[in-house]
């Protein structure tokens, strides 16, 4: 658990001017006491084996096919993080992606309505989602586990249901004919080739993403917000922070994230398997976990988790560069991941006693 | 103190014990013995021919520990052996995943791809992609339909609602009323093709259950209640051969007389086709969809030839009863069938 005095404010990554509290500690001490420290170290490691054991590893199209596995982990990591920071999970985040999809392909289809209608129509399902998922958790003082865990199973059942009560079949109908698919597309599931390598849009939307998250965390009073009611929430409702609000927030931010996923899922394969999504909850966790998110709260950061995700991405793809037996890639996601917890629980300990 | 060498004690009898019973009692059947006596007439062995060390590889969309893509990479690895390929191999059973584990082949250029396309809609993109970049592909078990199109060289493989089809007839001959299809991966297109199938040409009333494939005991608790809730059902139909001794359970836990007929193969089917719990089997030889599919690539790079004349080559269905199940029960042992 976190100190239980007043919210833990990360440095500003500037020079650090903003809190007197850390002007007298030195670069390294402030590098140490960073969140991300343990698993930048990590996706160093990661990367030196792979350009080791993998030849092909290193050629700029395989770097960028590594950056989009692991932009799609990591456009869902963000928010996950943030939500993480504030002390709470979300299970249902994995089917959510799969849920915004079918609604969005599902809708302009039956409508016979501009694509663009479908992806708004979701946009505000989804956040619906997010809101439910906030309320239940706010309203009920259950744990996030127990509430996203019952999401998590009720959109799985609606996934299917839905889709095979309006289509027919298991996965979506093809809208690529409708309008607004074009433009769609282009939007959440195009890509730009520079120098001759094919960057996917993803990895723009992913990079975005942080930025934004890390603004929020560390230059506005929301993050401030999360950082405090992930930290003590009751401490926090005292000083006047507006938890259940910031909560249901988080829950919101999760789900627009799922639907920038979902949107992308739809207009780069055009039919969606209601089956998909699930398990990947997991991974958005991990990714934020071993980029130095607290599973209590309180602690954490949106590079981390975009450094997680890219480390996940590195080492599922690094695999089959190196011409390994995928057998073994699960054994080794989780032996990362102790690693990389183990890592960062030891370099807080470390700066917490020198501090 | 006293309490630590105590546990040292138990340990060491524990072991000992262990080791005892694991010495004395050898078995006089079965076993690795018996594996190994199998291994000895399989067929191993080296390269066949002197063309250079292509690289071919697969990418399905099979979760992890499935036992027929276990068949069908047994296959691609006897062919590999023969015809001198460096042989690779990659799955997952989400489709963004396995599009990706595509790309990432065509990055090591490779030298021919072996794709399923389970989820025809997520590949198309990275197929032709692969084809841009001057690397042959072939389709294996699902996508027949799309294999041409995605500019696919062939696909090897059932046409799944023709093995459906070939069920449904099957039921009707055995004169049953009530059959119940039993998917277990949501979302498979090719399992509803041969649900739908078998529903076209059974003259009976054919209803669906969906399972989840990857937990067993969920699977048999819902065969269960599905059989306890109506008992006119008289035959259930499993989409796979693990799904099938399951099947089996389910009916005896819920008193059901029940015929459990299956696709695919393996070794308790065979022998469960051998002593009467199971009706009949529907194989698509996985073994031949691997081996054919590599010894086809080979084909095309070494004398640019291609079997099927544009028509997907079939593997199946291939009717298995009682009468024919006692030959194939060493070969499902060995992993072959």
């Amino acid at each position: 658990m976190s100190t239980a005095d007043a919210p833990t404010r990360q440095p500003a990554p500037s020079g650090g001017a903003g809190d007197e509290r850390l002007v007298h500690r030195s670069l390294a001490r402030r590098l140490m006491s960073r969140p991300e420290l343990g698993s930048v170290v990590g996706a160093i490691a990661v990367f030196v084996l792979f350009s080791l054991v993998a030849e092909p590893f290193l050629r700029p199209a395989s770097l960028s096919t590594v950056l989009y596995a692991s932009s799609t982990i990591g456009i869902m990591a963000v928010p996950v993080a943030l939500l993480m920071i504030g002390g709470e999970f979300d299970l249902s985040a994995g089917v959510m992606v799969v849920s915004s999809a079918l609604i969005s392909s599902m809708f302009s289809y039956q409508m016979t309505a501009n694509t663009w209608v479908g992806v708004g129509v979701s946009l505000l399902v989804t956040l619906a989602i997010g809101v439910l998922n906030g309320v239940l958790l706010t309203r009920t003082k259950l744990p996030s586990f127990v509430i996203t865990l019952g999401t998590f199973f009720m959109l799985t059942g609606l996934n299917l249901g839905f889709t095979k009560l309006i289509s027919g079949t298991v996965s979506t109908k093809s809208i690529a004919d409708m309008e607004g698919f074009d433009s769609a597309r282009a939007v959440f599931a195009s890509h730009l080739t520079v120098g001759g390598v094919d960057i996917q849009i993803t990895i723009v939307w992913w990079l975005v993403l942080v930025a934004l998250a890390t603004w929020i965390l560390l230059r506005t009073r929301a993050g401030n917000w999360i950082f405090a009611v992930g930290g003590n929430a009751d401490a926090a409702r005292a000083v006047g922070v507006p938890v259940t609000r910031t909560r249901i927030g988080l829950y919101m931010g999760v789900a627009f994230a799922a639907w920038i996923s979902g949107q992308h899922l739809l207009f780069s394969y055009d039919a969606i398997q209601s089956g998909d999504g699930v398990g990947n909850e997991f991974l958005y966790i991990i990714a934020a976990a071993v980029g130095g998110c607290l599973m209590t709260g309180g602690f954490g950061s949106a590079i981390g988790a975009a450094v997680g995700a890219f480390i996940f991405g590195m080492a599922s793809k690094g695999i089959v560069y190196a011409q390994w037996n995928p057998d073994w890639y699960k054994f080794f996601l989780g032996a990362m991941l102790l690693l990389a917890t183990l890592l960062n629980a030891w370099v807080r300990k470390r700066a917490e006693d020198k501090s | 103190m006293a309490r630590v060498r105590r546990r040292g004690r138990v340990v060491g009898a524990v072991l000992a014990a262990v080791l005892g019973v694991s010495l004395a009692g050898c078995s006089s059947t079965g076993g690795k013995r018996a594996e190994e006596e199998r291994a000895a007439r399989t067929a191993g062995g080296k390269a066949a021919v002197h063309t250079p060390r292509w690289t071919f590889a697969m990418v399905t969309h099979s979760g992890d520990g499935d036992t027929f893509w276990d068949i069908v990479q047994n296959g691609a690895q006897q062919a590999a052996v023969k015809d001198n390929i460096n042989f690779v191999y990659a799955h997952d059973k989400e489709a963004q995943r396995q599009s990706q584990l595509v790309q990432s082949y065509i990055d090591q250029k490779v030298d021919g791809l072996i794709v399923s396309l389970a989820k025809p809609d997520a590949m198309k993109d990275v197929v032709l992609k692969a084809e841009k970049a001057g690397i042959p592909v072939i389709t294996v078990n699902s996508g027949a339909e799309e294999s041409k199109a995605f500019g696919a060289l062939t696909h090897i493989g059932q046409d799944e609602t023709v093995a459906g089809e070939a069920v449904g007839e099957e039921l009707t001959k055995r004169g049953k009323k009530k059959a119940l299809c039993v998917l277990h991966e949501q979302g498979n297109v090719g399992h509803e093709q041969r649900c739908d199938g078998a529903a076209k040409t059974f003259k009976g009333e054919m209803q669906k259950l969906y399972v989840d494939g990857t937990n067993m005991p969920d699977v048999q608790a819902s065969i269960e209640s599905k059989l306890q809730a109506d008992p006119d059902i008289d035959a259930v139909v499993t989409l796979g051969a693990p799904f099938a001794p399951t099947a089996v359970k389910a009916r005896e836990q819920a008193d059901s007389k029940a015929e459990i007929d299956t696709f695919d193969l393996n070794a308790q089917v065979a022998s469960g086709l051998e002593d009467g719990s199971l009706g009949f089997a529907v194989d698509q030889q996985p073994y031949l969809q691997g081996y054919q599919a590599v010894d086809l690539l080979w084909l095309y790079k070494y004398n640019a030839d291609m079997l099927g004349g544009g028509k997907p080559v079939l593997t199946g269905p291939q009717v298995i009863t009682k009468q024919n199940a006692a030959a194939l029960q060493e070969y499902t042992k060995r992993g072959t069938r």
